[in-house]
């Protein structure tokens, strides 16, 4: 368990960060809460010669609300995430799921940019970003660029991020009207990751039906994914138990060329799984909504 | 005063919860090496060619070696316990020469003169292997077809083991009813939180080998270090630091332990080398692994006949140190239980298989034992259509004080089962949980009980019985008993303790036996320097066998240091009397003598009785003429969730009866520890292969061990039924948990699915297992497509 020989560099400053992964390119890794890139250097999966931490740069931690709705530091840790107020109030299903995610140390380290960035395919954090509509922001040393949530997981532990990209920020949008917001998992006993997770937002208009609903399941197949046909099922229904199940029964439907199989679960399993969930999440948004 | 019995707080605990505990891991010694184990990463193939060369130029590698460089130094590792003359014993080369079996089987090792250096370097060494197809499964091996491990074991056939007390044939003859079921025991990993790790130093000027090393047993570990190798056993000295944990695992002399050994003493310095947790899922010894076919007879009434077990025990790719004694002796004779069961068959099937090697886990044999005979009580009970206790208390053993023989041949010591289950029915409302039940199932809700009325065997052993069963070794204890002119006590106890706090409950005994103040007791383990001899700790002993032989030097102090007194004060020894540390001339209490200054007298001896050998202390070995058997009852309560299968623990209530009892909190500590060790196995633990060998549930990323949260508060509580195996009246506690956990768990899941026709479930009881029992009895949601 000892890692190749790396270069370690600690810049304290967005620009000397970008200068370095600039000049280093795909030699380099960005370091972030170490919680996932850790473990695979240890197990020799991947052998960067250089590592940039990002942890020295105080401004990628902040968190704040406005109008438009929440900035999130690419550093903020699920620890700071799960207590922060801000986010509790405008986005609950990130202080709901960053709770969740693995244990105490990890979540003092893990941050929601790592997260992202690595989109693990059972990772909690990929799943809400998706659901709330999130935006990444990635910057270079000559300029930045928003890139939504919808087109940030490409494939298995491939993002949209271009090497010489820093994600510095999430943005999640303000929620407009009776919205609500869950995240329901069902966890792997051993790692305690995803087997099936469902992140639902689900926004009512005046006479009680569904004006705007996006989930997003985790763990299922190879990266987080929107369930879109569960979303048209219940888009302007009024949510009554019954709507919600048959939405839900739908929520693995897109992934059945795609289903994860092993150890733990079958993908046969992991597909019914994911329908129950998603049925929970959904009932917790509406409830939160109304 | 007497601290026997008191919740004394463990003396052991400050230093290692603050860091200051010495593992292996944290010895260093000046010019010390590191070593890195490269390891097969395929189950089963010949070694066609091993290159070490860029190996040893990489900077700062010191040596590289591989099986073919040093075969006959390192000899072939032993195993302890020989069940007969026909059992397998194949070469088991602790660095492989011509072939690897398992993946982790070592192949060289690289020293270097840093850790990384030598990691580094190792993942240079070139191995060119010819892959040969594997078998894993202990049933598929010994098709006719599979792959041969051993030229030496055609078939992969280690061994067969019968047993046959009173007649199955009659019993099913006589019965109305037989059950059968196929039960599977899984493959786990002992997972110590401290992985194993060894210092090696040799001494070129005086030959002599110091080795530190995380084991249980360090006499042993010497003894069997002395055999393979030849080093003289005068020359060798073992020690066992702080052990963070064992469970059975580090009760075996082990490859890296004889490899380090050597390669110290081949470059005359010293070498460490500390396991990798992902090397210690593949170079550690498993757990388990049985695949059994059961039978149970019976009556309509709810009288049981007898059983009949077939156990195809899958030993892994070599017999490791105990591993014969696991699934034969430990297993075959505990069938009976707590039951007056007239009729015992059993018959075990060792196998090779190209898995890592099993061997004693907490409770070795005897879980596997009582999971497989706790279940069939339950499937026989559901299969007549009576209530699992009803059948359980009219087959129990009545309570006896001298002995009882069951079938199998052994001799219990002293119990009252049903003392421990009508307990059990005090703390825990059946009747009201039944009704409960009901209720809930009405709801939609899955609500179940699992009941295990269990026996063990601890106190491991007495060494004569030992022996004529195999033993290699003698399984007495020792203990020495120092006692220093100013009248601190130092102690040498031959069990070598790996967190169970000995020296707490040992320094308990000292002072209430010498009263001497805690703090003023030293117990001394795990340095064959120190101690003379120890078997070690394992087989929940350590109290029942080493706490005898202390008790012993003890009676032997106080008996030496009366005379003295006697002799002082200038009275006949029969008029003084000793208690709380002061000997008292009867009826004269201002004629007293302390303990402490008749020490300094036995030291200072210039007016000892004639003759008197100055000096006070005493040594002691106890070899007991049984084992102990503790026993108890463990209630579970489960609720399974129908949407999804998944099983939640909601309480669990212990019983458990393991004589006197010298430290409660320390007893509960182990019971609360075992018991969570066996609802791990019920629920989530699994040491998954696939059909090359290779092992999937290679980290705890994939091996799911249990978690607190997972878990309820344990409502324990104890019956006292003394043992007189033992001065002290003790029985083992160390192992019960995890004995009785795993059926009351499981027959709690059987139970709560039991309207749908459910008679069996596997463990582990994982939620995609009882969601497919679900589907398959439609009462799975509804919306599965
Ligand atoms: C024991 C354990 C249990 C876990 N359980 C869970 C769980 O239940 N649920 C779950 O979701 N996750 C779980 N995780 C993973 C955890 O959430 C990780 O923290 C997370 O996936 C990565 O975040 P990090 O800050 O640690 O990133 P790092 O590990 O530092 O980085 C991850 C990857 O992202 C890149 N990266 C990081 N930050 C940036 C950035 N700002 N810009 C560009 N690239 C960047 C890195 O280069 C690297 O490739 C677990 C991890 C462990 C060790």
């Amino acid at each position: 368990m000892v890692t190749n020989n790396f270069e370690y560099f600690a810049p304290e400053s967005f620009d000397e960060a970008a200068q370095l992964l600039a000049k280093y390119r795909d030699t380099a890794k960005i370091l972030a809460g170490g919680q996932s890139l850790l473990p695979i250097m240890k197990l020799r999966l991947a052998a960067p010669e250089v590592l940039i931490d990002l942890s020295h740069v105080p401004e990628l931690s902040e968190i704040s609300s406005n109008g438009d709705g929440l900035t999130i530091g690419s550093m903020a840790t699920y620890y700071e995430l799960s207590q922060s107020a801000v986010v509790q109030k405008a986005a609950p299903a990130i202080a709901e799921a960053a709770g969740q995610v693995a244990d105490v140390q990890v979540r003092n380290r893990g941050t929601i940019g790592g997260s992202l960035s690595h989109s693990d395919p059972a990772g909690d954090m990929p799943a809400v970003f998706l659901a709330l509509n999130g935006a990444a922001v990635a910057r270079t040393r000559r300029g930045t660029r928003e890139i939504a949530s919808d087109r940030f997981f490409v494939d298995l532990l491939t993002t949209a991020l271009r090497p010489t990209e820093i994600m510095t920020q999430i943005k999640i949008p303000v929620a407009t009207g009776k919205t609500g917001s869950a995240y329901s998992k069902f966890e792997n006993k051993a790692s305690h990751y995803a087997i099936a997770g469902v992140a639902a937002q689900v926004t009512l208009g005046s006479d009680g039906t569904v004006t705007a609903a996006r989930v997003a399941v985790t763990g299922v197949s190879s990266k987080s994914t929107r369930a879109k046909r569960t979303e048209r099922i219940l888009i302007g229904k009024e949510p009554t138990a019954s709507v919600i199940r048959r939405a839900s029964d739908r929520a693995a439907a897109e992934l059945q060329d795609d289903l994860t199989e092993d150890i733990h679960a079958s993908g046969e399993y992991r597909s019914y799984l994911a329908t129950v969930i998603a049925e929970r999440a959904i009932t917790a948004a509406v409830e939160r909504a109304r | 005063m007497t601290l026997v019995g008191e919740s004394v707080k463990r003396i052991e605990d400050p230093r290692l919860i603050t860091g200051k505990g010495t593992y292996v891991a944290d010895v260093t010694l000046p010019g010390m090496l590191y070593m890195t184990v490269v390891r097969s990463p395929h189950g089963h193939a010949n070694i066609k060619n091993i290159d070490v060369s860029a190996a040893t130029s990489y900077p700062g590698v010191v040596a590289a070696f591989t099986g073919a460089d040093i075969a006959e130094q390192l000899g072939s590792l032993p195993v302890g316990w020989v069940l007969d003359e026909d059992m397998k014993q194949p070469p088991h080369p602790p660095l492989a020469v011509d072939k690897v079996r398992i993946v982790g089987d070592a192949v060289a090792v690289v020293v270097a003169e840093t850790n990384a250096a030598s990691v580094e370097a190792a993942e240079l060494v070139d191995v060119d292997y010819e892959v040969l197809p594997a078998v894993t499964d202990a049933v598929k091996a010994q098709a006719s077809d599979a792959p041969q491990l051993h030229e030496e074991a055609p078939g992969n056939l280690a061994f067969t083991w019968e047993i046959e007390g009173g007649s199955w044939d009659e019993a099913v003859k006589n019965a109305d009813v037989v059950v059968k079921e196929k039960i599977v025991n899984q493959r786990l990993i002992p997972n110590a939180i401290e992985t194993r790790g060894v210092v090696a130093d040799y001494n070129p000027g005086t030959d002599q080998i110091t080795m530190w090393t995380s084991t249980q047993i360090p006499h042993l570990i010497r003894l069997l270090f002395t055999l393979v190798t030849g080093h003289p056993e005068s020359k060798v000295r073992i020690i066992a630091p702080e052990v963070g944990g064992a469970f059975g695992s580090k009760l075996f002399l082990y490859a890296e332990e004889v490899i380090a050994g050597i390669v110290a003493k081949q470059i005359g310095k010293p070498v460490k080398w500390i396991e990798t947790r992902q090397e210690n899922y593949l170079a550690t010894a498993h757990g388990r692994d049985h695949i059994a076919f059961a039978e149970m007879a019976g009556n309509k009434d709810g009288e049981i006949l007898g059983i009949n077990v077939v156990v195809n025990a899958n030993m892994g790719a070599y017999l490791s140190t105990f591993a014969p004694l696991v699934p034969t002796i430990l297993f075959g004779i505990m069938l009976a239980g707590v039951y007056k069961m007239p009729n015992v068959k059993c018959k075990v099937l060792g196998v090779f298989t190209n898995t890592t090697p099993t061997d004693a886990y907490r409770g070795a044999g005897r879980p596997e034992a009582t999971f497989l005979l706790e279940r069939m009580v339950d499937r026989f009970a559901q299969e007549i259509g009576r209530d699992p206790v009803v059948v359980r208390r009219k087959n129990m053993i009545n309570a006896f004080r001298n002995g009882y023989e069951v079938p199998t041949g052994v001799m219990y010591d002293t119990g009252n089962f049903k003392g421990a289950l009508n307990k059990a029915l005090e703390n825990f409302d059946y009747q009201g949980f039944r009704k409960e039940q009901r209720e809930a199932r009405r709801n939609g809700k899955l609500l179940g009980v699992g009941w295990s009325t269990y026996i063990e065997i601890t106190g491991m052993a007495p060494s004569a019985v030992a022996a004529s069963l195999g033993a290699g070794a003698g399984l007495w204890e020792s203990s020495t008993v120092r006692v220093h002119p100013t009248g601190s006590v130092s102690v040498y106890a031959g069990t070598a303790p790996s967190g169970q706090g000995h020296e707490t409950s040992f320094a308990q005994m000292v002072s209430s036996e010498l009263g001497v103040p805690m703090e003023n007791i030293e117990v001394h383990h795990g340095d064959t320097d120190k101690q003379q001899f120890g078997t070690g700790t394992f087989g929940s002993r350590s109290l029942a066998v080493g706490g005898a032989a202390l008790h012993m030097s003890l009676a032997k102090v106080v008996a030496k240091a009366k005379t003295i007194a006697a002799h002082q004060m200038g009275v006949p020894e029969k008029q003084v009397e000793y208690s709380n540390g002061t000997f008292i001339v009867e009826d004269i209490p201002e004629r007293s003598l302390a303990f402490g200054d008749v020490a300094l007298e036995a030291y200072l001896a210039k007016d000892l009785p004639p003759g008197m050998e100055p000096g006070l202390e005493a040594t002691s070995f106890f070899d007991p003429d049984n084992f102990t058997w503790p026993f108890g009852a463990h209630v579970a309560i489960v609720e399974i969730d129908p949407d999804t299968g998944d099983v939640q623990l909601k309480r669990y209530l212990a019983v458990d009866d393991v004589g006197n009892v010298m430290n409660p909190m320390i007893v509960d500590g182990m019971i609360h520890g075992g018991v969570v060790q066996g609802i791990g196995q019920a629920l989530w633990e699994n040491a998954v292969y696939d059909d090359d060998g290779q092992l999937l549930s290679g980290s705890m990323l994939d091996y799911a061990l249990p978690n607190a949260k997972n878990l309820p508060f344990f409502e324990t509580d104890r019956t006292v039924t003394p043992t007189k195996v033992n001065p002290l009246g003790a029985k083992g506690a160390g192992e019960a948990g995890t004995i009785a956990a795993c059926p009351a768990i499981v027959n709690a899941c059987v139970d709560a699915l039991k309207h749908l026709g459910v008679t069996h479930i596997d463990m582990p009881v994982t939620s995609e297992k009882v969601w497919r029992i679900l589907d398959e009895k439609g009462k799975a949601h509804p919306r599965r497509k």
